[in-house]
């Protein structure tokens, strides 16, 4: 039984698209859940089927899609971390290490779910991944969470082999669903494609057709 | 935001003719393409708050739509715009969204900066 899991993703809907569903399985067994949010996905590419938000207004309107999903996952605490999206790896790494461990250190996580640098696809993904692990790092071996890292690189299972966690999900499907709903602006594009049942064929190509039934994660080994 | 009208869009564009405008020039295919299709190459670029003057800006193409400002030393240029708003604060915002309506153009004026 995990005591406190910290979520550390860049992008509003990370935390719901990779992850949802496991992070809704620790809520309903009340553990506690602290989510830091990177950017506000100021540069997403969707802004809603028909058009409803501009270049300007889209972080306003993922900032309040964020906190319909925080609430549909049961996160009890988000953080923001402020950042501007598409710019974390150009970003002083030491700086927002720092930030990590602080962070680390006041909520003492026994897990923490990111991503796992160099096979998650978004530079985005990679940086805030890879400076989280090196701010779990700084810790002790002893006093150092366990380390659950999320990857969807197209060779990542030629690279890292299969996944140590298969967790099903679909007790809690209708959880993640609503949470997928609540990122609007971001999931009118695919909702199609899960409603209409793709998700559920096993022999559909659909990259979406695992969504609500399972999420996988690596742990993290530190060297 | 709206499908882009032409006229408006030009009278806006006088409208910030030889002043000190805020700019944000953006086009993406999004960070995902190489990952959906390997045969695709991820490519994006922008510049937000560039800081510019133009003494010429036009609107032209029968939609979608290119904007050319002329500045004293050098142009800033945008294809496949099909959509304008011009906001609350007065900043015109122009994009150019595909078919499933994600952003692959945007260009937008403003006289003071855009947040960050």
């Amino acid at each position: 039984m995990e005591e406190h899991v910290l979520v550390v993703f860049p992008h509003p809907d990370d935390e719901t698209f990779g992850c949802g569903g496991t992070i809704a399985q620790f809520t309903k067994s009340r553990v506690p859940v602290t989510y830091v949010c990177g950017t506000l996905g100021q540069m997403g590419r969707n802004m809603g089927r028909p058009l409803f938000a501009n270049r300007e207004s889209l972080p306003i309107v993922r900032e309040a899609e964020l906190e319909t999903a925080c609430q549909a996952l049961g996160i009890q605490r988000l953080i923001q971390l402020g950042l501007r999206d598409k710019t974390i790896e150009f970003e002083d790494p030491e700086l927002l290490t720092d930030r990590l461990e602080q962070i680390i250190l006041e909520v003492k996580p026994s897990l923490v779910l990111t991503h796992y640098p160099g096979y998650a696809v978004h530079p985005d993904h990679n940086a805030l991944g890879e400076v989280t692990i090196r701010a779990v790092s700084r810790l002790s071996p002893q006093e150092r969470p366990t380390v659950y890292v999320h990857a969807f690189a197209r060779d990542c299972q030629d690279q890292l082999g299969k996944p140590d966690i298969i967790n099903d999900i679909s007790d809690v499907a209708e959880i993640k669903l609503a949470a997928i709903r609540a990122h609007r602006s971001q999931s009118q594009v695919i909702l199609p494609r899960l409603s209409n049942g793709q998700f559920k064929n096993p022999s559909s190509k659909n990259s979406y057709n695992h969504m609500l039934t399972r999420e996988s994660f690596w742990i993290y080994r530190f060297s | 935001m709206n499908p882009l009208n032409k006229s408006i869009v030009q009278t806006e564009l006088d409208r910030f003719l030889n002043r000190e405008v805020y700019l944000h020039l953006e086009t993406t295919n999004g960070a995902y393409a190489v990952h959906r299709q390997e045969s695709n190459m991820t490519v994006g670029a922008y510049i937000r708050n560039g800081l510019i003057r133009f003494g010429r800006g036009i609107i032209t193409g029968a939609g979608p739509y290119r904007v050319g400002l002329k500045m004293e030393i050098g142009w800033v240029y945008a294809e496949g715009l099909t959509d304008y708003e011009i906001d609350p604060e007065g900043r015109l915002l122009l994009a150019g969204h595909d078919q499933e309506g994600r952003l692959a153009v945007a260009l937008e004026l403003s006289l003071s900066p855009f947040e960050l």
